[in-house]
């Protein structure tokens, strides 16, 4: 589990894992309705996080806890 | 745009790569990459934000340098404390020129050096006790500063002392805040880090201090953020900002003060100078207070007139009417500079090998004067930093990451660019080959380079240094003899 933060970027979401640094832009979101928001993550980098479903947060960024799936190739 | 093609900007790295043993050349391969404007993501192209290959000549600085010398050390109402042996503070002592206000060592203490000066018992024993004296001393001598910051040097981390409980018991006895700053050398590849490690810092000892008081805002409050003053840029930035009809409410970190820092978070919108040292506290006052940060570029009249245009789109139109007043009154201003530096400068190429943001937001300053950037490069950059480099630099020209010496000396050699602009370690060598190179990190003891008043002082510079005779007569008598002769013969 990390800590990650969700931004709302200029051309959509963005994603940030303060502890390595890591800055990448959310490419899919599986659940995306106001009653329930998260799920996998599909980021551009390669990389994908699971985040519990939770309903869609009023105000963005927003810190969360993520799990990994799958870590981006480097 | 570019004289170079991608293959033979490919070919000119591998050619100089090719001195490497196997495995340095594969890691090195990774850090040197031709520009390419189509790629959206800078990972495809180039690593960055990795460890130094042992053995090679690194530029990069560590933790300690992003902490103390970069966010913290600025902040001029506080004593920042070298916490362990005496050369790390004394060493960097005053040398960035973050200007400030003040009469030093009453109210003010930028220039000056506070350290533990760790000696073998202290290393044995620890230093606690150290510091806690010296905290002391420090409200007895100086009892005008504001708060003291500990600034952790190597050995504290090795030792394991607890500078935090040290600090809480301090701040409790002289009630001031004490900031532990666990910015140890080691930690990290570069001084980014430490810029990360000063910000958390901020975020948990300082930020908050101030919620629920009464302040009275009003709706045009911005801070100037990730600014640090270097031979006055941050109030170049001020003066332009508050024409503009803001209210500028606090400057992080250059002439900035520890109330001002703790203000912040009331204003409406944060500036974001460099992005690479401050994102992260902008990041948390988004989240936390709900305050929008942008980026801006205060290089160059082109970069300017955009930045200032985008900070007022987040007001009203009395903002709007007095941001294009103030274009419309330098226009004249900045058509003088470039009439008259233009003409000089044009065509000119120059190299760039800097720290956070420089490598690309001086790019437009260059075009502005009709210079051109063939390559450019940052020595503690992530990935986020050549996504926007991409943008703004020529196709096919070179990108280097964390570069080493040797690479960037024979880049030199076959661009052979008419101007570098890099640091001290790199002036001399340079210098000697014949090629003039203006330092970007202190503005070569010139400044400040930011805003339209900034422009003025740049454009100056970059003509000064390049057309500078000195370096017509490099070549001594005896040896013009022999090429005349060779010349005549031939």
């Amino acid at each position: 589990m990390a800590n990650i933060m969700i931004r709302q970027g200029e051309k959509g979401l963005t994603f940030y894992l303060p502890k390595r640094d890591l800055e990448a832009s959310i490419e899919s979101i599986e659940f995306d309705t106001p009653e329930k928001w998260g799920g996998e993550l599909k980021l551009d980098n390669g990389g994908s996080y699971y985040i519990d479903p939770i309903a869609k947060p009023p105000r963005l960024p927003i810190s969360l806890r993520a799990k990994r799936l799958g870590a981006a190739e480097d | 745009m570019s004289t170079m093609t991608r293959e033979e900007t490919d070919a000119l790295i591998a050619e100089v790569l090719e001195v490497y043993p196997e495995k340095a050349k594969k890691d090195r391969t990774k850090h040197l990459a031709s520009n390419d404007v189509t790629i959206e993501q800078s990972k495809k192209c180039i690593t960055s934000n990795r460890k130094s290959l042992p053995g090679v000549m690194t530029i990069r600085g560590c933790a300690y340098a992003g902490s103390k010398g970069v966010v913290w050390g600025p902040i001029k109402d506080m004593i920042h404390i070298s916490h362990g042996p005496v050369g790390c503070g004394q060493y960097s002592r005053a040398g960035r020129r973050n200007y400030y206000v003040g009469t030093t060592g009453v109210d003010t203490f930028g220039t000056m050096n506070f350290t533990s000066d760790f000696q073998e018992k202290d290393i044995v024993f620890g230093g606690d006790k150290k510091l806690a004296k010296l905290i002391e001393e420090i409200e007895m001598l100086f009892p005008l500063h504001k708060g003291i910051s500990v600034q952790s040097e190597c050995p504290i981390g090795l030792i394991g002392d607890d500078i935090e409980s040290v600090s809480k018991k301090g701040s409790a006895a002289i009630g001031k805040p004490i900031v532990p700053v666990r910015c140890e050398g080691f930690r990290g590849v570069s001084q980014s880090l430490g810029h990360h490690i000063a910000n958390d810092a901020i975020r948990d000892w300082v930020l908050d201090k101030r919620d629920g008081q009464a302040y009275e805002s009003t709706p045009y409050d911005v801070a100037i953020i990730g600014d640090y003053n270097i031979g006055g840029d941050a109030w170049a930035t001020r003066i332009l900002l508050e024409e503009m009809g803001l209210r500028v409410v606090a400057q992080w970190s250059g002439d900035g003060t520890l109330a001002e820092m703790m203000n912040t978070p009331k204003v409406k919108l944060n500036l974001l100078h460099c992005y690479r040292s401050m994102n992260y506290i902008s990041r948390h006052m988004e989240e936390k207070y709900g305050i929008p940060y942008l980026e801006y570029n205060f290089f160059g009249p082109t970069k300017i007139i955009e930045s200032c245009r985008k900070i007022a789109a987040f007001f009203d139109d009395s903002v709007k009417e007095k941001t294009e007043a103030m274009i419309a009154r330098y226009q004249p201003m900045m058509d003088a500079i470039i009439a008259k530096y233009k003409p000089r400068l044009e065509g000119k190429k120059v190299m760039l090998y800097v720290g956070g943001l420089r490598p690309r937001h001086v790019i437009g300053a260059y075009e502005d004067l009709g210079m051109e950037v063939i390559g450019t490069g940052y020595e503690f950059a992530h990935n986020d930093d050549y996504d926007r480099t991409i943008k703004e630099m020529g196709d096919a020209t070179l990108l280097y990451d964390d570069v080493t010496g040797f690479e960037l000396e024979e880049f030199v050699k076959r661009l052979k660019p008419d101007m570098v602009g890099s640091g001290i370690k790199e002036k001399y060598i340079f210098q000697k080959m014949g090629i003039p190179l203006r330092q970007m990190h202190s503005w070569d003891y010139s400044g400040p380079y930011h805003g339209y008043d900034g422009f003025a002082i740049f454009a100056r510079d970059m003509d000064i240094a390049l057309s500078n005779p000195t370096f017509k007569n490099l070549t001594p008598p005896w040896k013009k003899a022999v090429e005349e002769e060779v010349k005549k013969a031939a």
